[in-house]
Protein backbone atom coordinates (compact mmCIF):
# COMPACT_ATOMS: atom_id res chain seq x y z
CA UNK A 1 0.00 0.00 0.00
CA UNK A 2 1.00 3.28 -0.91
CA UNK A 3 1.72 6.03 2.28
CA UNK A 4 3.59 8.16 3.89
CA UNK A 5 6.29 6.43 3.87
CA UNK A 6 6.79 6.75 0.06
CA UNK A 7 6.46 10.29 0.53
CA UNK A 8 9.00 10.39 2.86
CA UNK A 9 11.44 8.72 0.93
CA UNK A 10 10.25 11.07 -2.26
CA UNK A 11 10.45 14.20 -0.33
CA UNK A 12 14.16 13.08 1.16
CA UNK A 13 15.51 12.82 -2.37
CA UNK A 14 14.07 16.13 -3.24
CA UNK A 15 15.63 17.75 0.02
CA UNK A 16 19.35 15.92 -1.09
CA UNK A 17 18.52 18.40 -4.44
CA UNK A 18 17.63 21.57 -2.17
CA UNK A 19 20.40 20.20 -0.42
CA UNK A 20 23.04 20.37 -3.11
CA UNK A 21 21.62 23.22 -5.10
CA UNK A 22 22.42 25.09 -2.00
CA UNK A 23 26.28 23.91 -1.99
CA UNK A 24 26.29 24.81 -5.42
CA UNK A 25 25.31 28.48 -5.28
CA UNK A 26 28.76 30.47 -4.58
CA UNK A 27 26.22 33.93 -4.44
CA UNK A 28 25.13 32.63 -1.10
CA UNK A 29 27.88 33.29 1.54
CA UNK A 30 26.33 30.64 4.04
CA UNK A 31 26.10 28.35 1.51
CA UNK A 32 27.47 25.33 3.88
CA UNK A 33 24.81 26.37 6.62
CA UNK A 34 22.05 25.63 4.12
CA UNK A 35 23.35 22.63 2.64
CA UNK A 36 23.71 21.63 6.29
CA UNK A 37 19.80 22.71 7.37
CA UNK A 38 18.37 20.84 4.34
CA UNK A 39 20.74 17.82 5.07
CA UNK A 40 19.38 17.21 8.29
CA UNK A 41 15.70 17.22 7.06
CA UNK A 42 17.09 14.28 4.44
CA UNK A 43 17.94 12.59 7.72
CA UNK A 44 14.52 13.25 9.13
CA UNK A 45 12.40 12.21 6.17
CA UNK A 46 14.88 9.23 5.30
CA UNK A 47 15.79 7.84 8.99
CA UNK A 48 13.19 9.67 10.88
CA UNK A 49 11.61 6.56 12.21
CA UNK A 50 14.98 4.75 12.92
CA UNK A 51 16.56 7.54 15.24
CA UNK A 52 14.21 6.74 18.12
CA UNK A 53 12.57 10.07 19.71
CA UNK A 54 15.88 11.86 21.84
CA UNK A 55 17.59 11.04 18.15
CA UNK A 56 14.54 13.06 16.98
CA UNK A 57 14.57 15.50 19.61
CA UNK A 58 18.89 16.46 18.97
CA UNK A 59 17.82 16.62 15.11
CA UNK A 60 15.23 18.96 15.83
CA UNK A 61 17.69 21.02 18.54
CA UNK A 62 20.33 21.03 15.61
CA UNK A 63 17.79 22.43 12.53
CA UNK A 64 16.98 25.20 15.10
CA UNK A 65 20.75 26.08 16.37
CA UNK A 66 21.45 26.20 12.91
CA UNK A 67 18.74 28.71 12.05
CA UNK A 68 18.97 30.40 15.36
CA UNK A 69 21.89 31.37 14.75
CA UNK A 70 21.70 32.58 11.27
CA UNK A 71 23.99 30.34 9.90
CA UNK A 72 21.87 29.93 6.76
CA UNK A 73 21.97 32.83 4.44
CA UNK A 74 20.10 33.72 0.95
CA UNK A 75 21.97 33.74 -2.53
CA UNK A 76 21.41 36.10 -5.30
CA UNK A 77 21.56 33.96 -8.15
CA UNK A 78 18.42 34.32 -10.55
CA UNK A 79 17.62 31.34 -13.32
CA UNK A 80 18.16 33.43 -16.29
CA UNK A 81 17.98 37.03 -16.71
CA UNK A 82 14.74 39.35 -17.20
CA UNK A 83 15.67 39.40 -21.12
CA UNK A 84 15.30 35.25 -21.19
CA UNK A 85 12.97 35.05 -19.44
CA UNK A 86 10.57 37.60 -21.63
CA UNK A 87 11.66 35.90 -24.65
CA UNK A 88 10.94 32.26 -23.54
CA UNK A 89 7.61 33.32 -22.26
CA UNK A 90 6.44 34.89 -25.55
CA UNK A 91 8.13 31.99 -27.60
CA UNK A 92 6.26 29.32 -25.40
CA UNK A 93 2.64 31.34 -24.95
CA UNK A 94 0.13 30.47 -22.62
CA UNK A 95 1.73 26.64 -22.99
CA UNK A 96 3.68 27.61 -19.93
CA UNK A 97 0.83 27.29 -17.75
CA UNK A 98 -0.26 23.59 -18.78
CA UNK A 99 2.53 21.81 -16.58
CA UNK A 100 1.48 24.54 -14.03
CA UNK A 101 -1.45 22.45 -14.06
CA UNK A 102 -0.70 19.08 -13.73
CA UNK A 103 -0.65 19.38 -10.16
CA UNK A 104 -3.67 20.57 -9.47
CA UNK A 105 -5.40 18.31 -12.35
CA UNK A 106 -4.17 15.23 -10.79
CA UNK A 107 -5.45 16.12 -7.91
CA UNK A 108 -8.56 16.68 -8.99
CA UNK A 109 -9.02 13.85 -11.32
CA UNK A 110 -7.43 11.24 -8.70
CA UNK A 111 -10.23 12.44 -5.86
CA UNK A 112 -12.60 11.87 -8.10
CA UNK A 113 -11.43 8.00 -9.27
CA UNK A 114 -10.35 7.49 -5.69
CA UNK A 115 -13.93 8.42 -4.33
CA UNK A 116 -16.19 7.01 -6.96
CA UNK A 117 -14.55 3.71 -8.68
CA UNK A 118 -13.86 0.57 -7.39
CA UNK A 119 -10.19 1.48 -6.74
CA UNK A 120 -11.11 2.88 -3.15
CA UNK A 121 -12.07 -0.91 -2.19
CA UNK A 122 -8.61 -1.97 -3.22
CA UNK A 123 -6.32 -0.85 -0.86
CA UNK A 124 -3.45 0.45 -3.13
CA UNK A 125 -2.98 3.91 -1.08
CA UNK A 126 -3.74 4.43 2.60
CA UNK A 127 -6.51 6.30 2.48
CA UNK A 128 -5.23 9.06 5.59
CA UNK A 129 -1.99 9.64 2.63
CA UNK A 130 -4.30 9.95 -0.46
CA UNK A 131 -4.15 13.27 -0.94
CA UNK A 132 -0.24 14.33 -0.46
CA UNK A 133 0.17 10.96 -2.69
CA UNK A 134 -1.99 12.22 -5.61
CA UNK A 135 -0.19 15.76 -4.77
CA UNK A 136 3.49 13.64 -5.05
CA UNK A 137 2.10 12.13 -8.73
CA UNK A 138 1.23 15.87 -9.98
CA UNK A 139 4.73 16.78 -8.80
CA UNK A 140 6.34 13.96 -10.76
CA UNK A 141 4.30 13.86 -13.87
CA UNK A 142 4.77 17.50 -14.37
CA UNK A 143 8.62 17.57 -13.94
CA UNK A 144 8.59 14.80 -16.44
CA UNK A 145 6.61 16.66 -18.55
CA UNK A 146 8.90 19.80 -17.99
CA UNK A 147 12.30 17.78 -18.78
CA UNK A 148 11.00 16.10 -22.37
CA UNK A 149 9.53 19.06 -23.45
CA UNK A 150 11.52 22.48 -22.05
CA UNK A 151 15.12 20.35 -22.07
CA UNK A 152 16.14 22.38 -19.48
CA UNK A 153 20.20 21.52 -18.30
CA UNK A 154 19.99 18.61 -15.89
CA UNK A 155 21.38 20.34 -13.01
CA UNK A 156 18.34 23.16 -13.06
CA UNK A 157 15.82 21.64 -11.17
CA UNK A 158 18.20 21.01 -8.41
CA UNK A 159 18.74 25.21 -8.51
CA UNK A 160 15.71 26.25 -9.03
CA UNK A 161 14.61 24.40 -6.49
CA UNK A 162 16.78 25.25 -4.16
CA UNK A 163 16.61 29.05 -4.98
CA UNK A 164 12.64 29.20 -3.85
CA UNK A 165 13.67 26.90 -0.88
CA UNK A 166 16.14 28.99 0.17
CA UNK A 167 14.18 32.02 0.06
CA UNK A 168 11.60 30.89 2.46
CA UNK A 169 14.31 29.09 4.39
CA UNK A 170 13.94 28.18 7.68
CA UNK A 171 10.11 29.41 7.72
CA UNK A 172 9.90 26.25 5.50
CA UNK A 173 10.07 24.33 8.77
CA UNK A 174 8.31 26.36 11.23
CA UNK A 175 4.83 24.70 10.69
CA UNK A 176 6.15 21.45 11.47
CA UNK A 177 7.90 23.03 14.72
CA UNK A 178 4.56 24.30 15.92
CA UNK A 179 3.41 20.83 15.49
CA UNK A 180 5.91 19.54 17.92
CA UNK A 181 5.11 22.77 20.10
CA UNK A 182 1.03 21.67 20.51
CA UNK A 183 2.10 18.24 21.44
CA UNK A 184 4.13 19.75 24.14
CA UNK A 185 1.61 22.19 25.31
CA UNK A 186 -1.05 19.19 25.60
CA UNK A 187 1.37 17.14 27.61
CA UNK A 188 1.99 20.28 29.73
CA UNK A 189 -1.48 21.04 30.26
CA UNK A 190 -1.85 24.16 29.17
CA UNK A 191 -5.19 23.44 27.08
CA UNK A 192 -6.94 22.46 30.28
CA UNK A 193 -5.73 25.26 32.25
CA UNK A 194 -6.91 27.58 30.13
CA UNK A 195 -10.49 25.89 29.79
CA UNK A 196 -10.40 25.83 33.52
CA UNK A 197 -9.59 29.73 33.96
CA UNK A 198 -12.35 30.39 31.27
CA UNK A 199 -14.93 28.28 32.87
CA UNK A 200 -13.77 30.68 36.41
CA UNK A 201 -14.77 34.21 34.94
CA UNK A 202 -17.65 33.17 32.79
CA UNK A 203 -21.04 35.23 33.82
CA UNK A 204 -24.15 32.56 34.43
CA UNK A 205 -27.52 33.71 32.82
CA UNK A 206 -26.62 36.01 30.22
CA UNK A 207 -26.60 33.87 27.20
CA UNK A 208 -25.58 36.97 24.74
CA UNK A 209 -21.74 37.33 26.73
CA UNK A 210 -21.73 33.58 27.15
CA UNK A 211 -21.57 33.59 23.51
CA UNK A 212 -18.92 36.05 23.20
CA UNK A 213 -16.92 34.60 25.20
CA UNK A 214 -16.91 31.78 23.52
CA UNK A 215 -16.05 33.18 20.55
CA UNK A 216 -13.54 35.33 21.46
CA UNK A 217 -12.09 32.22 23.75
CA UNK A 218 -11.84 30.39 20.58
CA UNK A 219 -9.86 33.00 18.64
CA UNK A 220 -7.94 33.65 21.23
CA UNK A 221 -6.88 30.30 21.97
CA UNK A 222 -6.52 29.94 18.03
CA UNK A 223 -4.00 32.56 18.17
CA UNK A 224 -2.58 31.38 20.72
CA UNK A 225 -1.81 27.18 19.43
CA UNK A 226 -1.87 28.92 15.96
CA UNK A 227 -4.89 26.31 15.00
CA UNK A 228 -8.39 26.04 15.77
CA UNK A 229 -7.84 22.42 15.76
CA UNK A 230 -6.46 22.59 19.01
CA UNK A 231 -9.19 25.39 20.62
CA UNK A 232 -11.84 23.65 19.85
CA UNK A 233 -12.47 20.31 22.11
CA UNK A 234 -11.27 22.94 25.11
CA UNK A 235 -14.08 25.59 24.64
CA UNK A 236 -16.04 22.86 23.68
CA UNK A 237 -15.57 21.57 26.95
CA UNK A 238 -15.18 24.68 28.84
CA UNK A 239 -18.44 26.94 27.74
CA UNK A 240 -19.93 25.29 24.34
CA UNK A 241 -21.33 22.13 25.78
CA UNK A 242 -22.10 23.06 29.28
CA UNK A 243 -22.92 26.42 29.51
CA UNK A 244 -24.71 27.10 25.56
CA UNK A 245 -26.06 23.56 24.48
CA UNK A 246 -27.17 21.92 28.21
CA UNK A 247 -27.97 25.15 30.04
CA UNK A 248 -29.48 27.53 27.52
CA UNK A 249 -30.81 25.06 25.41
CA UNK A 250 -28.23 26.18 21.47
CA UNK A 251 -28.63 24.58 18.62
CA UNK A 252 -24.96 21.92 19.47
CA UNK A 253 -24.74 22.16 15.26
CA UNK A 254 -24.69 25.70 15.35
CA UNK A 255 -22.42 25.78 18.60
CA UNK A 256 -20.11 23.01 16.87
CA UNK A 257 -19.60 24.36 13.21
CA UNK A 258 -19.95 28.24 13.69
CA UNK A 259 -17.66 27.92 16.87
CA UNK A 260 -14.39 26.34 14.44
CA UNK A 261 -15.37 29.18 12.27
CA UNK A 262 -14.64 31.79 14.98
CA UNK A 263 -11.66 29.92 15.69
CA UNK A 264 -10.79 30.26 12.17
CA UNK A 265 -10.91 33.98 12.24
CA UNK A 266 -7.78 33.67 14.93
CA UNK A 267 -5.75 31.78 12.56
CA UNK A 268 -6.08 35.01 10.26
CA UNK A 269 -4.73 36.96 12.94
CA UNK A 270 -1.37 34.89 14.59
CA UNK A 271 1.97 34.47 13.27
CA UNK A 272 1.68 30.94 15.03
CA UNK A 273 -0.15 29.90 11.62
CA UNK A 274 2.77 29.86 9.89
CA UNK A 275 2.30 28.32 6.83
CA UNK A 276 -0.64 30.06 6.19
CA UNK A 277 1.09 33.84 7.47
CA UNK A 278 4.65 33.43 7.66
CA UNK A 279 5.53 31.08 4.94
CA UNK A 280 3.60 32.83 1.84
CA UNK A 281 5.37 35.98 3.32
CA UNK A 282 8.68 34.22 2.53
CA UNK A 283 7.61 32.95 -0.26
CA UNK A 284 6.45 36.20 -2.13
CA UNK A 285 9.64 37.96 -0.76
CA UNK A 286 7.34 40.38 1.13
CA UNK A 287 9.50 42.47 3.15
CA UNK A 288 7.20 42.29 6.48
CA UNK A 289 7.24 39.07 7.46
CA UNK A 290 4.01 39.38 9.24
CA UNK A 291 2.59 41.47 5.94
CA UNK A 292 0.30 38.89 5.14
CA UNK A 293 -1.49 38.58 9.13
CA UNK A 294 -1.42 43.03 8.84
CA UNK A 295 -3.95 42.53 5.61
CA UNK A 296 -5.84 40.09 6.92
CA UNK A 297 -6.79 41.37 10.68
CA UNK A 298 -9.24 43.55 9.07
CA UNK A 299 -11.61 40.61 7.38
CA UNK A 300 -11.04 38.79 10.45
CA UNK A 301 -12.85 41.10 12.82
CA UNK A 302 -15.95 41.72 10.87
CA UNK A 303 -15.92 38.40 10.33
CA UNK A 304 -16.24 37.17 13.60
CA UNK A 305 -18.58 39.94 14.76
CA UNK A 306 -21.04 38.25 12.00
CA UNK A 307 -19.96 34.90 13.64
CA UNK A 308 -21.26 36.39 16.95
CA UNK A 309 -24.50 37.43 15.87
CA UNK A 310 -24.97 33.55 13.67
CA UNK A 311 -24.03 31.85 16.72
CA UNK A 312 -26.18 34.25 19.16
CA UNK A 313 -29.06 34.35 16.88
CA UNK A 314 -29.37 31.25 15.24
CA UNK A 315 -27.98 28.92 17.51
CA UNK A 316 -29.28 30.05 20.60
CA UNK A 317 -32.84 32.34 19.56
CA UNK A 318 -33.85 30.60 16.48
CA UNK A 319 -33.27 27.45 18.30
CA UNK A 320 -36.25 28.10 20.80
CA UNK B 1 -3.74 22.91 39.08
CA UNK B 2 -0.33 24.98 38.10
CA UNK B 3 -0.30 27.80 36.21
CA UNK B 4 3.37 28.09 35.58
CA UNK B 5 3.27 26.47 31.64
CA UNK B 6 1.23 29.01 30.50
CA UNK B 7 4.37 31.36 31.16
CA UNK B 8 5.44 29.52 28.12
CA UNK B 9 2.34 31.08 25.81
CA UNK B 10 3.90 34.54 27.26
CA UNK B 11 7.86 33.48 25.57
CA UNK B 12 6.36 32.65 22.35
CA UNK B 13 3.91 36.37 22.35
CA UNK B 14 7.56 38.34 23.71
CA UNK B 15 9.93 36.27 20.81
CA UNK B 16 7.39 36.75 18.14
CA UNK B 17 7.09 40.85 19.44
CA UNK B 18 10.65 40.81 19.46
CA UNK B 19 11.27 39.32 16.25
CA UNK B 20 13.67 36.60 17.14
CA UNK B 21 14.10 33.91 15.09
CA UNK B 22 10.75 31.74 15.30
CA UNK B 23 12.20 28.44 15.20
CA UNK B 24 14.10 29.31 18.40
CA UNK B 25 11.56 31.03 20.03
CA UNK B 26 9.26 28.00 19.52
CA UNK B 27 11.90 25.11 20.62
CA UNK B 28 12.69 27.54 24.08
CA UNK B 29 9.52 27.90 25.00
CA UNK B 30 8.38 24.09 23.87
CA UNK B 31 11.22 23.53 26.59
CA UNK B 32 10.32 25.49 29.01
CA UNK B 33 6.83 24.56 28.98
CA UNK B 34 7.43 21.15 29.17
CA UNK B 35 9.61 21.75 32.23
CA UNK B 36 7.59 23.67 33.78
CA UNK B 37 4.90 21.09 33.47
CA UNK B 38 7.22 18.88 35.42
CA UNK B 39 8.59 16.80 32.91
CA UNK B 40 12.29 16.25 32.97
CA UNK B 41 14.27 17.75 30.50
CA UNK B 42 15.30 14.08 28.33
CA UNK B 43 11.38 13.82 28.07
CA UNK B 44 10.64 17.18 27.19
CA UNK B 45 13.49 16.61 24.52
CA UNK B 46 11.70 12.91 23.32
CA UNK B 47 8.14 14.67 22.97
CA UNK B 48 9.39 17.47 21.10
CA UNK B 49 11.62 14.67 18.58
CA UNK B 50 8.61 12.68 18.75
CA UNK B 51 6.09 15.15 17.09
CA UNK B 52 8.34 16.33 14.96
CA UNK B 53 8.50 12.87 13.53
CA UNK B 54 5.03 12.66 13.32
CA UNK B 55 4.47 15.53 11.70
CA UNK B 56 6.46 15.52 8.61
CA UNK B 57 3.90 14.73 5.72
CA UNK B 58 3.44 19.06 7.08
CA UNK B 59 6.91 19.66 5.25
CA UNK B 60 6.48 17.48 1.86
CA UNK B 61 4.39 19.84 0.19
CA UNK B 62 7.39 21.64 -0.26
CA UNK B 63 8.39 18.74 -3.29
CA UNK B 64 6.45 21.35 -5.03
CA UNK B 65 9.23 23.79 -5.57
CA UNK B 66 11.42 22.68 -8.09
CA UNK B 67 8.60 22.52 -10.58
CA UNK B 68 7.67 26.15 -9.72
CA UNK B 69 11.52 27.28 -9.82
CA UNK B 70 11.75 25.65 -13.17
CA UNK B 71 8.55 26.81 -14.91
CA UNK B 72 10.00 30.48 -13.67
CA UNK B 73 13.07 30.19 -15.37
CA UNK B 74 11.27 29.44 -18.77
CA UNK B 75 8.99 32.71 -18.05
CA UNK B 76 5.64 31.54 -16.26
CA UNK B 77 5.85 34.87 -14.37
CA UNK B 78 6.43 37.07 -17.13
CA UNK B 79 3.66 34.89 -19.08
CA UNK B 80 1.13 35.33 -16.17
CA UNK B 81 1.35 39.18 -16.36
CA UNK B 82 1.27 39.22 -20.26
CA UNK B 83 -2.29 37.83 -19.51
CA UNK B 84 -3.58 40.23 -17.29
CA UNK B 85 -1.94 43.60 -19.69
CA UNK B 86 -3.99 42.02 -22.35
CA UNK B 87 -7.54 41.76 -20.47
CA UNK B 88 -9.31 45.30 -20.79
CA UNK B 89 -10.79 45.91 -17.71
CA UNK B 90 -8.76 43.48 -15.05
CA UNK B 91 -7.98 45.12 -11.86
CA UNK B 92 -6.57 44.02 -9.16
CA UNK B 93 -9.71 43.94 -7.13
CA UNK B 94 -11.67 42.34 -9.56
CA UNK B 95 -8.90 39.55 -10.04
CA UNK B 96 -9.06 38.71 -6.74
CA UNK B 97 -12.79 37.87 -6.14
CA UNK B 98 -13.19 35.92 -8.55
CA UNK B 99 -9.94 33.93 -7.52
CA UNK B 100 -11.73 33.79 -3.85
CA UNK B 101 -15.11 32.75 -5.23
CA UNK B 102 -13.36 29.70 -7.31
CA UNK B 103 -10.72 28.97 -4.29
CA UNK B 104 -14.01 29.02 -2.05
CA UNK B 105 -16.34 26.80 -4.28
CA UNK B 106 -13.09 24.13 -4.75
CA UNK B 107 -12.50 23.86 -1.40
CA UNK B 108 -16.23 23.24 -0.65
CA UNK B 109 -16.10 20.84 -3.14
CA UNK B 110 -13.21 18.79 -0.76
CA UNK B 111 -10.21 20.24 -2.92
CA UNK B 112 -8.43 22.31 -1.30
CA UNK B 113 -4.80 21.00 -2.86
CA UNK B 114 -5.55 22.24 -6.15
CA UNK B 115 -4.58 25.85 -4.88
CA UNK B 116 -2.18 26.81 -2.44
CA UNK B 117 0.27 29.67 -1.83
CA UNK B 118 3.17 27.15 -3.23
CA UNK B 119 0.42 26.31 -5.87
CA UNK B 120 -1.04 28.67 -7.41
CA UNK B 121 -0.19 32.49 -5.43
CA UNK B 122 3.69 32.29 -6.15
CA UNK B 123 3.35 31.58 -9.80
CA UNK B 124 0.54 32.56 -11.13
CA UNK B 125 -1.70 35.25 -8.90
CA UNK B 126 0.39 37.40 -7.57
CA UNK B 127 1.99 38.38 -11.03
CA UNK B 128 -1.22 38.62 -12.65
CA UNK B 129 -2.94 40.59 -9.31
CA UNK B 130 0.48 42.73 -9.21
CA UNK B 131 0.37 43.29 -13.17
CA UNK B 132 -3.23 44.94 -13.62
CA UNK B 133 -2.22 46.87 -10.07
CA UNK B 134 0.04 48.55 -12.75
CA UNK B 135 -2.34 49.14 -15.26
CA UNK B 136 -4.25 50.56 -12.56
CA UNK B 137 -1.32 52.68 -10.86
CA UNK B 138 1.50 53.46 -13.69
CA UNK B 139 4.12 54.39 -10.81
CA UNK B 140 3.06 51.50 -8.28
CA UNK B 141 5.02 52.35 -4.91
CA UNK B 142 6.61 49.99 -2.59
CA UNK B 143 4.36 50.05 0.03
CA UNK B 144 1.38 49.06 -2.65
CA UNK B 145 2.71 46.47 -4.17
CA UNK B 146 3.66 45.13 -0.56
CA UNK B 147 0.60 45.31 0.01
CA UNK B 148 -1.19 43.84 -3.41
CA UNK B 149 0.83 40.85 -3.08
CA UNK B 150 -0.12 40.33 0.71
CA UNK B 151 -3.67 40.56 -0.38
CA UNK B 152 -2.99 38.00 -2.84
CA UNK B 153 -2.06 35.47 0.14
CA UNK B 154 -4.80 37.04 2.30
CA UNK B 155 -7.11 36.28 -0.24
CA UNK B 156 -6.38 32.15 -0.73
CA UNK B 157 -6.27 32.08 3.11
CA UNK B 158 -9.38 33.58 3.23
CA UNK B 159 -11.05 31.06 0.18
CA UNK B 160 -9.58 28.20 1.53
CA UNK B 161 -10.72 28.64 5.66
CA UNK B 162 -14.16 30.02 4.72
CA UNK B 163 -14.83 27.43 1.93
CA UNK B 164 -13.59 23.56 3.28
CA UNK B 165 -15.57 23.37 6.18
CA UNK B 166 -18.64 23.01 3.60
CA UNK B 167 -17.47 19.73 2.31
CA UNK B 168 -18.51 17.21 5.05
CA UNK B 169 -14.94 14.87 5.01
CA UNK B 170 -12.45 17.11 6.24
CA UNK B 171 -10.61 17.28 9.59
CA UNK B 172 -12.44 20.35 11.35
CA UNK B 173 -15.74 18.64 10.74
CA UNK B 174 -14.84 15.06 11.67
CA UNK B 175 -12.95 16.82 14.79
CA UNK B 176 -16.33 18.69 15.99
CA UNK B 177 -18.77 15.96 15.52
CA UNK B 178 -15.62 13.88 17.14
CA UNK B 179 -15.61 16.56 20.09
CA UNK B 180 -19.28 16.33 20.51
CA UNK B 181 -19.96 13.00 20.52
CA UNK B 182 -17.28 12.66 23.68
CA UNK B 183 -19.88 14.62 25.49
CA UNK B 184 -23.08 12.69 24.24
CA UNK B 185 -23.66 14.69 21.43
CA UNK B 186 -24.70 13.30 18.57
CA UNK B 187 -23.94 15.46 15.11
CA UNK B 188 -24.46 14.47 11.35
CA UNK B 189 -21.17 15.99 9.45
CA UNK B 190 -24.16 16.88 6.62
CA UNK B 191 -25.35 18.86 9.68
CA UNK B 192 -22.54 21.18 10.52
CA UNK B 193 -21.27 21.31 6.98
CA UNK B 194 -24.63 23.27 6.55
CA UNK B 195 -24.26 25.60 9.30
CA UNK B 196 -20.85 26.62 7.45
CA UNK B 197 -22.67 28.25 4.39
CA UNK B 198 -23.88 31.27 6.28
CA UNK B 199 -20.05 32.24 7.49
CA UNK B 200 -18.53 31.24 3.87
CA UNK B 201 -21.32 33.62 2.24
CA UNK B 202 -20.24 36.55 5.10
CA UNK B 203 -16.47 35.76 4.46
CA UNK B 204 -17.19 36.57 0.72
CA UNK B 205 -19.00 40.03 1.08
CA UNK B 206 -16.84 41.37 3.62
CA UNK B 207 -13.43 40.59 1.96
CA UNK B 208 -14.84 41.52 -1.58
CA UNK B 209 -15.96 44.71 -0.36
CA UNK B 210 -12.38 44.80 0.94
CA UNK B 211 -10.57 44.09 -2.53
CA UNK B 212 -13.07 46.85 -4.50
CA UNK B 213 -12.23 49.43 -1.77
CA UNK B 214 -8.54 48.07 -2.80
CA UNK B 215 -9.33 49.11 -6.38
CA UNK B 216 -10.78 52.04 -5.69
CA UNK B 217 -7.46 53.25 -4.09
CA UNK B 218 -5.52 52.07 -6.93
CA UNK B 219 -7.60 54.29 -8.93
CA UNK B 220 -9.39 53.44 -12.13
CA UNK B 221 -8.05 50.91 -15.11
CA UNK B 222 -6.81 51.66 -18.28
Amino acid sequence: MIDYQWLYALAGAVFVGFAIGSARDETNPRRWGNAAFWSLLVVSFWFGDFLGDIGNGLLVLALVGIAGFHLIGRGSKESGTPKQREQSSQRHGNKLFLPALIIPFTAFVGTLVFNYTPLNALGIIDPKAVTLVLFGCGVLIALVVIYLWLRPPVLAGVDDGSRLTNSIGWAMVLPQMLASLGVIFAAAGVGTTIGAMVSAIIPHGNVFLAVVLYALGMVVFTMIMGNAFAAFPVMAAAIGVPILIHGAGADPAVIGAVGMLAGFCGTLMTPMAANFNIVPAALLELKDQYGVVRVQVATAIPLLICNILILYFAGYLWAH
Amino acid sequence: MTYLPLLGILLVVIGFALRFNPLLVVAVSAIVTGLLGGMPFLKVLATLGHGFNENRYVTVIWIILPVVGLLERYGLQERARAVIADIRGATAGRLLIVYLAVRQILSALGLTTVAGHAQTVRPLVAPMVTAAAEKQQSELDEPTRERVKAMSAATDNVGLFFGEDIFIAIGSILLIQGSMAGFGIELTPIHLSLWAIPTAICAFLIHSARLLWLDRKLGRGR
